[in-house]
């Protein structure tokens, strides 16, 4: 139907499907009707990142074509269980409708969704084409699921698991790969606890001569791990399994020698209950290294030290406070090039703790990585004046997602509140699109944060604020933010509506434990129709107060799979 | 907001009290003083989101926000708070049982000639010379010393066991860290068979 445009629709479409990014392809797609035509029909990945904002009619009505889908669903702070059971985002009736418009689907990403292994079997046999299956923080399934998929998916490359809530009945999932199946190039299974059939996984990664990606559970040993190194050299990113039984001399060598011929390897993780005397075999790999993921082994300041002196080229590290701040001297001293940090604590609940790391481990690594732009820091006490320095040494960060764990703790030092610290944050990083704020924090911050941080997509508030007013000025000041998470602040109804006219352009919007009340909550339906606001009440609590608010915006009108505890006003 | 209207009464009789004493006892806060209103205005966590809350095992003895002066009661703990995903605490915990005396780990001991089997709990024992002796005591039978050539040569049982990857093995050859870390189940053998693994 083209008359005034330049080229023929196949050309645009063409042109079209070159495009990757979702953004850029939403921005098409309101360009005209021509352009909205030619994107739909060129579009084979989708992304939904809040499940509820559409049904998968709709989606299916828009993009005929679709291969791949990424879905989110629970709000993230499903992940610290202040989400009920059975709250929602299942799977199921989008995978009916899938296997009914989409019959060559081939990839499917989930976060924080609810599927059952029913689900996961109905997906194994409705796809012929089925390729990659990946679960992030989903629950609702066992192993038999995983079953499902590995005895019917002939085309598999991909299953990666990660961080779910699994139901763990056994191993024997990993054998039902029938021994003609070849095509595997990704598999994370560090997720399950149960002993795996390791002579099955020994033929499985032998025939699949492309998988580059391997991420092992606990239960394999380091004997096994060597014999599977030895097959598979070519893999890229590797997870090992428990990295702690006794090796013979002859044993070490040759767990060295298998690692030192894997010189594709960029991606190192898995390493549970690490001891110091073993790491060494691993420095052949560590010099291409670029991501290692040490946040389940407790290292000690001096063997991350050790190790980090042969990782000249890392980029990504995520450790566990137990390196202490000696350790992240040695970040510091070691990986010039480093992007990103992530420090998680080995003990949070334990307020015994004196060590873990401080500010001052945070500030060495800033000193010496001058390129850190995303970072997650679990402490226990830090200063403005140290985060003041941190970002003056580091002012490019994205991501800063700062938490001292004692609620509403001061600066150590001077004990005024935190406020300066993020300040200084927003003030200086200018290209920040995701701040997590603690410690003790008045309604500045969020002045601070209102009007210097422009770029902001993301912001997570516990425990702090002084009244409504810190809240107004993040919904009057943050013209670009999309997700909001509070819980445990003094912000109130009026807070609440004063981003009426914002959380249409919003993904979501979550406050628990604030001063909402039904009122405010059923005010704001009934002024945004085209929001759904629901309610979670705990027991016992008073019936005017809206314990927990989850507020989205949505083109398919309130849900109709909300349990009894999720009001939908 | 009715802690507030407490809190702003109590601010104006305390604030102009002359005392003296640490900052902190007795006194508001000091870290307060640069803005009054902002302890009672932050709810504390545990009174609201925790009394009711089903679904975490966490456990509150928080007073309450009157409870200025003294530092919170040990083992207090708030919903979901650090923000750890439930299954890296869970490792992390699983790692620190594995280490503390909590777990135990009990394998099943046959003995050829027996009618029943045994459970005994491995964690229990530091050495080989611990184990066999409980052994001995458990089944009336003397198995006698080890050693790395003859195994249990001269003794009418030998202690073996089933590691990770289904093989039957002699008790005693690897480290007991190992040992411990690969044993499945415990099989004495007696008679002929056993005296023939000192030969091997």
């Amino acid at each position: 139907s083209s008359r005034r445009s330049s080229f023929p629709d196949e050309v645009l479409e063409r042109v079209l499907s070159l495009l990757k990014s979702h953004r850029d392809r939403s921005s098409v797609s309101l360009v005209c009707k021509d352009w909205y035509n030619a994107e739909r029909w060129s579009r084979t990945h989708v992304f939904i990142g809040n499940c509820y904002s559409v049904s998968p009619e709709i989606v299916a009505r828009r993009f005929p074509k679709i291969r791949s889908v990424t879905l989110k669903g629970k709000p993230r702070f499903s992940d610290f269980n202040l989400v009920p059971e059975n709250w929602g985002a299942d799977i199921h009736a989008w995978l009916v409708v899938f296997a009914a418009k989409y019959p060559f689907l081939e990839e499917l990403r989930l976060k924080r969704m609810a599927i059952s292994d029913e689900s996961l079997e109905f997906l194994a046999v409705s796809f012929p084409n089925f390729k990659a299956l990946s679960l992030l923080s989903c629950d609702g399934f066992s192993t038999n699921g995983l079953a499902a998929i590995a005895t019917h998916c002939k085309n598999l490359t991909e299953l990666d698991i990660q961080e779910n809530g699994i139901d763990d009945k056994g191993g024997s999932w990993l054998s039902c790969f029938p021994e003609s199946f070849t095509s595997l190039e990704v598999l994370n299974f560090a997720n399950l606890s149960s002993d795996i059939n390791f002579d099955a996984l020994e033929r499985l990664v032998g025939r699949c001569k492309s998988m580059r990606v391997l991420k092992l559970n606990r239960s394999v040993s380091l004997e096994q791990l060597q014999r599977l190194l030895v097959n598979a050299p070519q893999l890229a990113e590797l997870g090992t399994g428990s990295f702690s039984e006794e090796l013979t001399f002859r044993q070490y060598v040759e767990l060295e020698s298998a690692l030192s011929n894997c010189k594709n390897m960029h991606t190192l993780s898995g390493l549970w209950d690490a001891k110091g005397i073993y790491l060494p075999a691993l420095y052949p790999v560590c010099t291409h290294l670029t991501f290692l993921n040490l946040s389940y082994a407790a290292l000690r300041s001096d063997e991350l030290a050790k190790l980090l002196a042969h990782c000249p080229r890392l980029k990504r590290l995520w450790v566990l406070d137990t390196v202490e701040d000696k350790g992240l001297e040695a970040v510091g001293l070691n990986c010039p090039l480093l992007e990103e940090l992530r420090v998680f604590p080995a003990d949070p609940f334990d307020e015994e703790i004196i060590h873990g790391v401080t500010e001052a481990g945070f500030v060495a690594v800033s000193f010496g990585c001058p390129g850190l732009h995303y970072v997650l820091y679990f402490c226990r006490q830090m200063t403005n004046a140290a985060v003041a320095t941190i970002v003056q040494n580091c002012p490019d960060f994205t991501h800063f997602r700062l938490c001292i764990m004692n609620p509403g703790q001061p600066d150590y030092i001077t004990n005024e509140p935190m406020d300066e610290a993020f300040g200084a944050v927003v003030k200086t990083c200018t290209k920040l699109q995701r701040l997590s704020v603690s410690g003790l924090l008045t309604d500045l911050t969020f002045e601070y944060i209102g009007r210097y941080a422009k770029n902001l997509e993301t912001l997570s508030v516990a425990f702090a604020g002084s009244s409504d007013w810190g809240m107004q000025c993040v919904m009057g000041g943050c013209s670009k933010l999309r997700k909001l998470e509070i819980r445990d602040c003094p912000f109130g109804n009026a807070a609440l509506l004063s981003g009426l006219e914002k959380y249409e352009s919003m993904r979501s919007l979550w406050m628990s434990a604030c001063n909402v009340t039904m009122n405010g909550c059923r005010l704001l339906a009934r002024e945004m129709p085209r929001l759904n606001v629901e309610v979670m009440k705990e027991d016992g609590s008073d019936d005017s107060q809206a314990d927990k608010v989850y507020v989205y915006r949505s083109i398919a009108g309130p849900r109709r799979d909300a349990p009894p505890s999720v009001l939908t006003l | 907001m009715e802690r507030r209207v407490n809190y702003e009464n109590d601010l104006n009789l305390m604030a102009t009290e002359l005392s003296l004493g640490l900052p902190g006892c007795g006194d508001d806060e000091p870290q307060r003083k640069t803005n009054p209103s902002i302890r009672n205005n932050k709810r504390t966590a545990p009174e609201i989101s925790e009394v009711s809350s089903s679904e975490s095992s966490s456990s509150i003895t928080m007073s309450g926000s009157d409870d200025q002066d003294s530092p919170p009661p040990a083992k207090e703990q708030v919903v979901g708070w650090p923000p750890i995903r439930s299954y890296r605490k869970n490792c992390l915990q699983s790692s620190k049982r594995n280490e503390v005396e909590g777990m135990g780990m009990y394998v099943k001991v046959s003995v050829d000639g027996a009618p029943y089997l045994r459970k005994i709990d491995l964690k229990v024992y530091r050495s080989y010379p611990q184990l066999l002796k409980a052994l001995e005591n458990m089944f009336k039978l003397t198995i006698g010393a080890y050693s790395k050539r003859e195994g249990y040569n001269g003794s009418d049982y030998a202690p073996t066991y089933e590691d990770k990857d289904g093989d039957w093995m002699l008790v005693g050859d690897v480290p007991w860290e190992m040992f411990i870390s690969s044993c499945k189940r415990l099989r004495i053998m007696k008679g002929s068979e056993a005296r023939g693994l000192g030969c091997v």
